[in-house]
């Protein structure tokens, strides 16, 4: 070989790079681009009130204590209607994922009823259990079984055979491998169940609550639409999106910290 | 104590994985089991350690356990097997914990398997801040501390790189030499079985049967001599005679 080369780089790209300013600049953007947008007249207020005009919305929402009103009744039936719905799907979902008969039984029933929206059954549930909250609850009770008992077997489906098998040539009584074993090796893919439940748990209690409540966030944000103060809507809009917020942040903490093994 | 497998079967649905095993592991000693991949050598030492039910035959055990024995069979895995949400000393706890242990009994076992394993230093570390050796290391330090009476070991050392897996055999080795715990090892590797083993168990293709019994007349300790190098070779071409052309056929089996 007479000559040398440098051997030239063909390894950029395909890198996902952090940029945390981008983020900021895009929403600020937006905002400010909505806001001119409404002062100088492009869109109506009517339809679409300025980012300025909801805040203010906002502050009198909370200053008036009309707030606190609509989501203490909110977070009642969300928390009721999580936690019985979550009880539940553990529990069944526990049986389905460790005992056969429990599977063979509960498998197909669990398969049929899922994926019904939940929602469609709240007529039903007004004409069993009335207009009060009973209904409200049930319905986020029922949304929020089915996939918390999905996740729940799953996630005992995916804890390694090898691990139970190691923990039965120790002589672990069986409740020790459940308790021990399977339950702790069971939590990851319960705990990203938690964060899908959550969610739907929000839908169901916006779309029960403007089906029939006088108070609560969905009654809120459907009676400021009648009245067309659109500003007022999107208040209840952004109340929804904070307490959606609140609720992400409270299980990651949660995941973090009971998982902090990972 | 020792072990005794009489007429043992097993099929998993059509297949059948063993047909006919007769052996015993004597006390004290090491048995090496090895043969072509899908042999049933991991099957075998599953129904001898109680873990899988034997389709037909019967394993049997003769003698009694060392004075505080929490149990006799005890099982290293090839993969670890490791809580990765308990520390080491979690992981050496969860083999002492059911069994309700007089004052503080169950601490110093631990204490005493992890100084043996060379593990002091990372009682607190959780199994995934440690390398694959320290992790069989874990392994070894759990199934130490309820004193087995026969350990039963299923290819230890095949997940691990070459030089943690001479390390470990060395290990393994000097405790061969210090506690004469009778054992099991199910390996792919000739130059382990030649390393560790009294005797070789060689099982066929399947349905595994014994294929054929052979000693090694030489005691492990001089066998890392380089007079013993020509023995060991010879014995070593012997053992490949007896899988190579099965092994073959096992590999392109599983392939297809």
């Amino acid at each position: 070989m007479s000559d040398t080369r440098d051997v030239p780089f063909r390894g950029g790209g395909f890198v996902v790079v952090p940029k945390r300013g981008a983020a900021v600049a895009a929403f600020v953007l937006l905002i400010a681009l909505w806001e001119v947008s409404v002062r100088f007249g492009w869109i109506s207020p009517i339809f679409l009130p300025s980012p300025g005009s909801i805040v203010q919305a906002f502050v009198e929402l909370v200053s008036s204590g009309t707030l606190w009103k609509h989501i203490g009744q909110s977070l009642h039936r969300l928390a009721f209607g999580w936690s019985i719905g979550t009880l539940g799907g553990l529990a069944l979902g526990f049986a389905i994922g460790v005992w056969s008969l429990s599977r063979a039984v509960g498998l197909p029933l669990v398969s049929a009823l899922f994926p019904i929206p939940k929602i469609a059954l709240l007529p039903l549930l007004i004409l069993w259990l009335g207009i009060g909250e009973s209904s409200k609850v049930a319905t986020i009770a029922l949304g929020v079984f089915f996939p918390t008992a999905i996740a729940t077997f799953s996630a005992i489906d995916g804890v390694p055979r090898n691990l139970i098998r190691m923990g039965q040539s120790f002589n672990l009584p069986a409740a020790d491998v459940l308790r021990k074993i399977v339950l702790p090796g069971a939590l990851p893919g319960i705990l990203a169940g938690f964060r899908i439940t959550a969610s739907i748990g929000l839908i169901l209690l916006v779309s029960a609550e403007m089906i029939g409540a006088e108070y609560g966030i969905g009654a809120f944000i459907l009676q400021a639409g009648n009245l067309m103060q659109t500003d007022q809507l999107l208040a209840g809009v952004v109340m929804l999106s904070v307490l959606g917020l609140l609720i992400g942040t409270g299980l990651t903490r949660l995941e973090r910290w009971l998982l902090r093994w990972r | 104590m020792e072990l005794v497998v009489e007429g043992v079967s097993h099929r998993y649905g059509e297949v059948v994985a063993l047909e006919g095993i007769d052996l015993e592991v004597r006390e004290g000693e090491t048995l090496a089991l090895i043969g072509p991949s899908g042999c049933g050598k991991s099957t075998l030492l599953g129904i001898m350690g109680g873990i899988l039910q034997a389709t037909g035959g019967r394993v049997r055990v003769r003698g009694e356990a060392p004075v505080g024995s929490l149990n006799p069979q005890t099982y290293i895995f090839q993969d670890f097997a490791l809580l990765p949400w308990r520390t080491v000393e979690g992981n050496v706890a969860l083999a002492l914990e059911h069994h309700r242990l007089q004052g503080d009994e169950m601490e110093r076992r631990i204490a005493d398997v992890l100084q043996r394993t060379g593990l002091s230093e990372f009682r607190h570390a959780f199994p995934k801040q440690l390398s694959g050796g320290m992790r069989q290391r874990v392994g070894i330090a759990r199934a130490l501390a309820v004193r087995p009476a026969i350990l039963l070991m299923d290819e230890p050392l095949s997940a691990l790189d070459a030089q943690t897996r001479e390390l470990l055999m060395e290990d393994f080795l000097a405790l061969w030499l210090r506690e004469r715990i009778t054992a099991v090892y199910v390996t792919h590797n000739l130059q382990e079985a030649l390393r560790l083993a009294d005797r070789v168990c060689v099982l066929s293709r399947r349905p595994g049967r014994v294929r054929e019994m052979v000693s090694i007349d030489m005691l492990q300790a001089e066998r890392a001599t380089p007079a013993a190098q020509a023995h060991l070779a010879r014995l070593h071409d012997r053992l490949w005679g007896l899988i190579k052309a099965e092994a073959q056929v096992a590999e392109r089996e599983v392939v297809a």
